[in-house]
C-alpha cells in the first residue's frame, strides 16, 4: 500500500498544473514537428500524386482532410468525457483545463468533417446535404460541441464553468450511443436506403497510406493546438500562484 | 406521507397551482405554436395530418424547454435551494420530487390538453390513445433531462437560451422515437417496439438523471472549489 500511495503522489504532482506546464514545454516543437511533416507528406501525396478514384475520379481526394477531421471530432468529444471524469473523480484541475483548451478545437474539426462532407457530397450523391445518419449524427455531436462551449463561457468563476461542463460532458457521453443508435434507426425507418456510401473498394496501397499519414499528422496537430491552449489556461486560471507570477517576470 | 419527498411535492405543486402562469403559460405556448403551423405551412387537412405528429411532438418538446428554466430558479433566489441541501435526505430524491411536481403541472397537462390538438391538426381519433401515451412517457423523459440543464445555469442570469442550447441535442432521441410511434400508428403498423424503447429512455432517465441534476445543483450552490 505504501508504494501505491507514494506512486499516487507523484502521479498527483506531475498531472498538476504547473508540473504539466513545464513537462509540456518540450513537448510542443516534437507536437509541432510531426504535425507539419506528416500533414505535408500526407496531403502532398493524397492530393497530387494517388491514383485518382475509378468511379469518382479525383473528386474522392477530399478524404484526406475529411476522414481525419471526422475522426479527431469524435475522439475530441470522447476526450472531453474522459477529462470530466478524471476531475470531478479525481479533482485533477490539469484536466478541467484540457477539456476547455479541447472543446473548442474539436468542434472546430467536427465543424470542417461537416463541410468537407458536403463538398465531397456534391459530385458524388448530387447534393450538398442528405439527412443520412452519419451526417445527422455528426450534426448532433456539434450540437453537442456548442452545448458545452456555452456552458464553458456563462460562468464567471473559471472552476465552476469548468466543473458544470464535465457534467454535461459526461451526460453527452451517455447519450452520444442512443443518439447514434436512434438516427440510425430514423434513417432506415424514414427514407429507406436513397444514398449509401458506396461500397468502398479496397483502398489500394498508395491511397490509404497518405490517409494513414494525414490521420497521424492531424491528430498530432490536434495534439499541439490543444496543449498549447491548455499551456495558456494554465497560466490565465494560476495567474495568482508564485511560480506564474515569477515566470511572468522572468520572461519580462 | 411525511417524508421530505412528499412534502416537497406537495409544496412544490401548491405554488405551482397559486402561480398560475407557471403553468398556464406554456399550455398557451403549446397551442400558438400548433396554430401557427396551418398559417406557414399549408392549412390542407391531408398535409396537416401528415406532418401533424411531428409538430405537436416539437411543440410539446419546446414548451417543455420554456417550462424548465424555472424549475430550480425560484428557490435558488429566495435562497430555499440552500435549505435543500441541508434536509438529510438523498439530494437525488428531492431532486425527482421537484421534477415530478413540475411535470405534473406542465407535462401531464400538456398531455390531457393534447387530443384537442390532434383534431385541430386533423389527426385520425383512432391515434390520440397512442400519442397521449407517447407525450405522457416522453414528456417526463424530457423534463428530466432538462431538469439537468437547468440546475447546471441555475446560478446564471441568462439561463433561457442555454438550457434549450444544452439539452435538445439529448432530446433527439426521445422525439424520434415518439413521433415513430405515432405515425407507425396512423399507418396501421405495431408500436409496441416504440413504445418500449420510448419506456427504457424513460427508465434510464429516471435512474441517472436525478444524480447528474443533484450534482450539478450542489455545484450551483458550493461554487468550483
Amino acid at each position: 500500500m505504501h508504494i501505491i500511495a507514494r506512486w499516487w503522489d507523484a502521479f498527483q504532482r506531475t498531472v498538476g498544473p504547473r508540473h504539466f506546464y513545464e513537462m509540456t514545454k518540450s513537448w510542443l516543437p516534437w507536437f509541432a514537428g510531426i504535425a507539419l511533416v506528416m500533414t505535408s507528406i500526407g496531403l502532398t501525396w493524397g492530393l497530387l500524386f494517388a491514383p485518382p478514384d475509378y468511379q469518382q475520379g479525383n473528386s474522392f481526394r477530399i478524404i484526406y482532410i475529411h476522414v481525419p477531421s471526422a475522426s479527431i471530432a469524435m475522439s475530441g468529444y470522447l476526450m472531453l468525457a474522459v477529462c470530466a471524469v478524471i476531475s470531478l473523480v479525481w479533482r485533477v484541475k490539469t484536466a478541467e483545463m484540457a477539456a476547455q483548451a479541447a472543446a473548442p478545437v474539436g468542434a472546430l474539426f467536427c465543424l470542417m468533417a461537416l463541410v468537407t462532407g458536403g463538398i465531397w457530397g456534391k459530385p458524388t450523391w448530387g447534393t450538398y446535404w442528405v439527412w443520412d445518419a452519419r451526417l445527422t449524427s455528426m450534426l448532433i455531436l456539434l450540437f453537442l460541441y456548442i452545448g458545452v462551449i456555452a456552458l464553458q463561457h456563462a460562468f464567471d468563476e473559471a472552476a465552476q464553468a469548468a466543473k458544470a461542463s464535465a457534467i454535461l460532458a459526461l451526460v453527452g457521453v451517455i447519450n452520444l450511443p442512443i443518439i447514434k443508435y436512434s438516427v440510425d434507426w430514423w434513417n432506415t425507418l424514414h427514407q429507406g436506403a436513397t444514398f449509401k456510401l458506396t461500397e468502398k473498394p479496397a483502398m489500394p496501397v498508395e491511397m490509404w497510406v497518405p490517409l494513414l499519414i494525414s490521420i497521424i499528422g492531424l491528430y498530432a496537430f490536434f495534439s499541439w493546438v490543444v496543449i498549447w491552449r491548455t499551456r495558456h489556461i494554465i497560466l490565465r486560471r494560476e495567474r495568482r500562484s508564485r511560480w506564474v507570477k515569477e515566470l511572468l517576470r522572468q520572461s519580462l | 406521507m411525511n417524508s421530505p419527498f412528499f412534502a416537497l411535492l406537495r409544496r412544490d405543486i401548491k405554488l405551482g397551482m397559486r402561480q398560475s402562469g407557471e403553468w398556464v403559460n406554456p399550455l398557451a405556448f403549446f397551442v400558438m405554436v400548433i396554430t401557427l403551423v396551418p398559417l406557414a405551412v399549408s392549412p390542407t387537412p391531408a398535409l396537416l395530418a401528415q406532418v401533424g405528429p411531428g409538430i405537436l411532438w416539437i411543440a410539446a418538446l419546446l414548451s417543455v424547454l420554456l417550462a424548465m428554466d424555472s424549475l430550480f430558479r425560484q428557490d435558488f433566489d429566495d435562497g430555499s435551494l440552500e435549505q435543500l441541501l441541508l434536509i438529510p435526505s438523498p439530494l437525488p430524491l428531492l431532486v425527482m420530487a421537484k421534477v415530478l411536481a413540475h411535470w405534473l403541472l406542465t407535462g401531464l397537462s400538456l398531455t390531457l390538453l393534447s387530443p384537442l390538438m390532434a383534431v385541430l391538426l386533423n389527426l385520425p381519433l383512432s391515434v390520440v390513445p397512442v400519442l397521449m401515451l407517447t407525450l405522457l412517457m416522453g414528456t417526463l423523459t424530457l423534463s428530466l433531462i432538462s431538469a439537468i440543464a437547468a440546475a447546471l445555469t441555475v446560478g446564471l442570469r441568462r439561463g433561457g437560451v442555454l438550457v434549450t442550447l444544452i439539452s435538445l441535442p439529448l432530446h433527439i432521441p426521445v422525439l424520434i422515437f415518439a413521433t415513430a410511434a405515432v405515425q407507425a400508428n396512423i399507418d396501421g403498423l405495431p408500436i409496441i417496439g416504440f413504445l418500449a424503447l420510448l419506456a427504457a429512455f424513460l427508465l434510464i432517465a429516471l435512474v441517472l438523471a436525478p444524480f447528474a441534476a443533484a450534482a450539478s445543483l450542489r455545484l450551483a450552490i458550493a461554487g468550483g472549489e
